[in-house]
């Protein structure tokens, strides 16, 4: 794809209006913990989880509530956040853990915890588990993905205390790199469990990685974690402080000057696609092209974004095109002449090339979906929302992000990421 | 065609309001056969591959375009061969010609038109009905069904076959992707059922109607090589000849060499499978070796001869090459799984080539083979997957 980022990192001024969106942690029901006008420092719990109330989500700035947006059934959409000129953060006392229980009040209180994934189900990680190992993902192969190399460079430290702090927390640590990393942040990292893998996306996924190490059978959970994200936890307990600050790669071909800014969860970004992204429609993504979530002109930083990208909007019909030979258009099939040209890079929008039609052709996902499962067989059962059935084909290995290329590849256009998502929130609810 | 575009525009408040809402999926339909829409991805990944259904089915039907022209010049040829009118010409001059082209094209055309008005309009009935678009499925298996059809079916009777197959074997199982049955196949196996006498013997394979001062040529048979097998147990046919497909038999299904190059684009841009193919081939082959084999234990001197052919001839008469290439690979129809896949193609091969010589009513297999194969398909997945399953327990046990 065009628009690879620069290495080069930069700083964005922050700007003072932040916001929280609920529906951003997944596995969390909201219940507000602030009214609109209330004071807040960073680190103060804006609201937390009904069913587990030590999970919650913290404000990012210190400042005032603006406003509280509701949906319809007055459900919470975003939290919007006025911050001081000067920023007030709450201290969670520095100063490593000394077991496990320490280790989770602090990350619990300071919203730190949300950073945790569990596994299976890929929700918000609950405390009273015990997994078996904690993955740290240190290897980025979706499109434009912040390499964890440099999102790490000057936070060494603050990466080997969070590996500490993960360590108390579960009996192993699993770290996971690229074949081809030479960072010492990363070869050199102690306590862990080192693995490292090949191949392009999604040779990177999380899901991979606990396929090849240890696979999760019913049952069993693990937690995972980015490896940007360790630093943020071990920032946290050097400082006392918690800021959601990342090295975030703005990239796609609608960036001016594609490259990387040190942004923080939740700030706003209008200014930001003001200066950055250029004229025409642009849909500007929090995440990858594959996993990501839009985000409109005068949209919110979600706090687990580590990358943006900005890719043309899709416009206009494409006449005959199903027939005409179809130079120049994306296709991992050979069906368009394009297999002709297969070094060249492609400035893809966010076109649909068609529409949604039932499961008609086999073997189409195998080819980008690394697992011993049968991406066919699994997706019928999740779309017949048979759990039995799920639970036997290995829906307890995979999360949304893993069928991802195969949505891309998808000849029927079905969206097989939220059919994931609806299944396996619908499982949650029945298993526990 | 900007035009083009307008009419769609200006009539599509019409059929998304108002009395005339049930013709929405036809105006759906038509309009998205002329331009792929705009519709942008909303939830998932953002960026999707240009493939979708239209192209897949597209590239099956440019696959047929080749057996089907020849099928064309081929009913022209084998009408004007008997009825000794044939091109003063020698070699391929004497089969390229616009009167055979002309005749062919009249005999199959309308079949070819026929076949796609009674399919989609079931389908757009349906898609009406059951408020969904009309999937694309149908504009690959109205093609296959006037190509399994001998040149001289009854129109009416091509029609009802093609309503049979969409609705018998597509839209009561739930319309495109949950089918049992090939629906081409249902067709044609109705028609074989339903109308046995235009679909088999020795009359069917050639138009042989003459007008005044024209007739049949002595000794004239129109059977074909596999018919002349069972009866004889040998045949007037080279395997050349069958091979580039100067023989009679189905509209699309004579011409192996033709068949093969559509087998390899099919494979070549991913589209069929190639493992079904081979899996095929393989099956064949090992049938064919497996009768050379046993051929000197047969006790009707018929069946030895039909039994102790070369293997490869198997390949290139009947309607073996067209089955394997387009019928097999059908992928709802045939196994899910990749494994699943091997099994199923070395069995529609082994099978087929099994029923073609034993089955004294009727000289060819293929067609039932699939279709038995067809139904066992779900079976072989069904142990493949459950292997998988096997696993993931054995492994949450250790």
């Amino acid at each position: 794809m065009v628009g690879a980022p620069s290495a080069q990192v930069e700083d964005f001024p922050l700007g003072t209006s932040f916001a929280l969106s609920p529906d951003e942690y997944i596995g969390i029901a909201p219940k507000l913990a602030v009214k609109e006008g209330d004071a807040v420092q960073a680190g103060d719990a804006i609201f937390y989880d009904k069913a587990e109330n030590r999970i919650r989500v913290t404000s990012p700035v210190s400042g005032k509530v603006k406003a509280i947006v509701r949906g319809e059934k007055r459900r919470l959409l975003q939290i919007l956040i006025e911050a001081d000129a000067v920023i007030r953060y709450k201290n969670f006392g520095a100063g490593l853990p000394k077991d496990a229980e320490a280790a989770k009040a602090t990350l619990l209180d300071s919203g730190a915890w949300n950073l945790l994934e569990m596994r299976p189900y890929g929700r918000v990680a609950n405390p009273s588990d015990a997994p078996k190992a904690i993955f740290v993902n240190a290897m980025a192969t979706a499109p434009f993905a912040t390499s964890a190399a440099l999102a790490l460079a000057g936070r060494e430290e603050a990466f080997a205390a969070g590996l500490k702090v993960l360590n108390l927390l579960a009996p192993k640590t699993v770290l996971s790199l690229d074949k081809e990393e030479k960072s010492d942040v990363l070869t050199q990292a102690q306590g862990v469990d080192l693995h490292r893998f090949e191949g392009k996306h999604p040779a990177g996924n999380t899901s991979v990685h606990i396929a090849a190490v240890s696979p999760l059978n019913k049952g069993e959970v693990v937690w995972a974690i980015q490896a940007q994200d360790v630093a943020i936890l071990g920032q946290l307990f050097l400082t006392g402080e918690y800021r959601l600050d990342r090295v975030v790669s703005v990239a796609g071909s609608g960036m001016k000057s594609p490259r990387h800014f040190t942004l923080r969860g939740g700030m706003n970004l209008t200014n930001f696609f003001k200066e950055e992204v250029k004229a025409g429609v642009y849909r500007c993504i929090a995440g990858s092209v594959l996993t990501g979530k839009a985000i409109d002109a005068e949209g919110y930083l979600s706090a687990s974004a580590s990358q943006i990208s900005v890719i043309p909007e899709g416009r206009g019909t494409d006449f005959m095109g199903w027939v005409l030979p179809g130079i120049g258009k994306y296709s991992i099939s050979r069906t368009f002449m394009s297999w002709l040209t297969p070094g060249k890079t492609y400035d893809l929008s966010t076109k649909l090339h068609g529409e949604e039609r039932a499961f008609v052709v086999t073997g189409q996902y195998d080819g980008v979906f690394p697992f011993d499962i049968y991406p066919n067989q699994l997706l019928k059962s999740v779309w017949a929302k048979d759990l039995e059935k799920m639970e036997a084909l290995g829906i307890y290995e995979v999360v949304p992000e893993d069928f991802a290329l195969c949505e891309v590849i998808c000849t029927s256009k079905q969206p097989l990421q939220q059919m994931v998502r609806e299944a396996l929130d619908i499982l949650h609810t029945e298993m526990n | 065609m900007k035009f083009l575009q307008n009419i769609f525009d200006a009539t599509r408040p019409a059929v998304t309001t108002g009395k005339l809402k049930p013709l929405y999926p036809l105006h759906n339909a038509l309009e998205t056969m002329m331009f792929v829409p705009d519709h942008n991805a909303h939830s998932g990944a953002h960026v999707r591959d240009a493939i979708d259904l239209k192209r897949t089915m597209v590239t099956v039907i440019f696959a047929l375009v080749p057996a089907l022209i020849f099928g064309i010049f081929n009913g022209g040829y084998q009408h004007f061969k008997a009825i000794d009118e044939l091109a003063n010409a020698s070699g391929w001059a004497q089969f390229f010609t616009m009167d055979n082209f002309l005749f062919g094209a009249w005999k199959i055309v309308p079949m070819i038109a026929v076949t796609y008005m009674a399919g989609l309009g079931v389908e757009i009935y349906f898609a009406g009905r059951n408020r969904h678009p009309v999937n694309e499925g149908f504009l690959v298996s109205g093609l296959l069904i006037p190509m399994t059809m001998p040149i001289d079916m009854p129109l009416w009777m091509v029609a009802i076959s093609t309503i049979f197959a969409v609705l018998i074997g597509k839209e009561v199982f739930g319309g495109t992707g949950m089918n049992l049955l090939n629906p081409a196949l249902t067709a044609r196996a109705f028609a074989f059922f339903a109308y046995p006498s235009f679909m088999s013997g020795d009359k069917v394979w050639i138009n042989t109607s003459v007008e005044a001062g024209q007739k049949v040529v002595d000794g004239f048979s129109g059977a074909t090589a596999l018919g002349q097998y069972a009866t004889t147990g040998t045949t007037s046919f080279s395997a050349w000849d069958a091979f580039v497909g100067l023989i009679p038999g189905s509209i699309g299904e004579t011409s192996t060499l033709l068949i093969v190059l559509g087998g390899i684009y099919l494979i070549a841009t991913g589209i069929g499978s190639w493992k079904i193919m081979l899996g095929s081939t393989l099956g064949a082959i090992s049938m064919g070796l497996l009768f050379n084999w046993a051929a000197p234990y047969m006790l009707t001197e018929s069946q030895e001869q039909f039994m102790s052919i070369p293997f490869y001839y198997h390949l290139v008469f009947g309607s073996w090459a067209f089955a394997t290439v387009f019928m097999a690979t059908d992928p709802v129809s045939a196994a899910h799984t990749e494994r699943g896949k091997w099994i199923y193609g070395f069995l529609v091969g082994f099978l087929g080539i099994m029923i073609r010589v034993f089955n004294p009513a009727y000289p060819e297999g293929m067609m039932l083979a699939i279709l038995f194969m067809n139904v066992m398909a779900p079976l072989i997945d069904h142990y493949v997957v459950n292997a998988n399953i096997q696993k993931r327990l054995k492994r949450a046990k250790a």
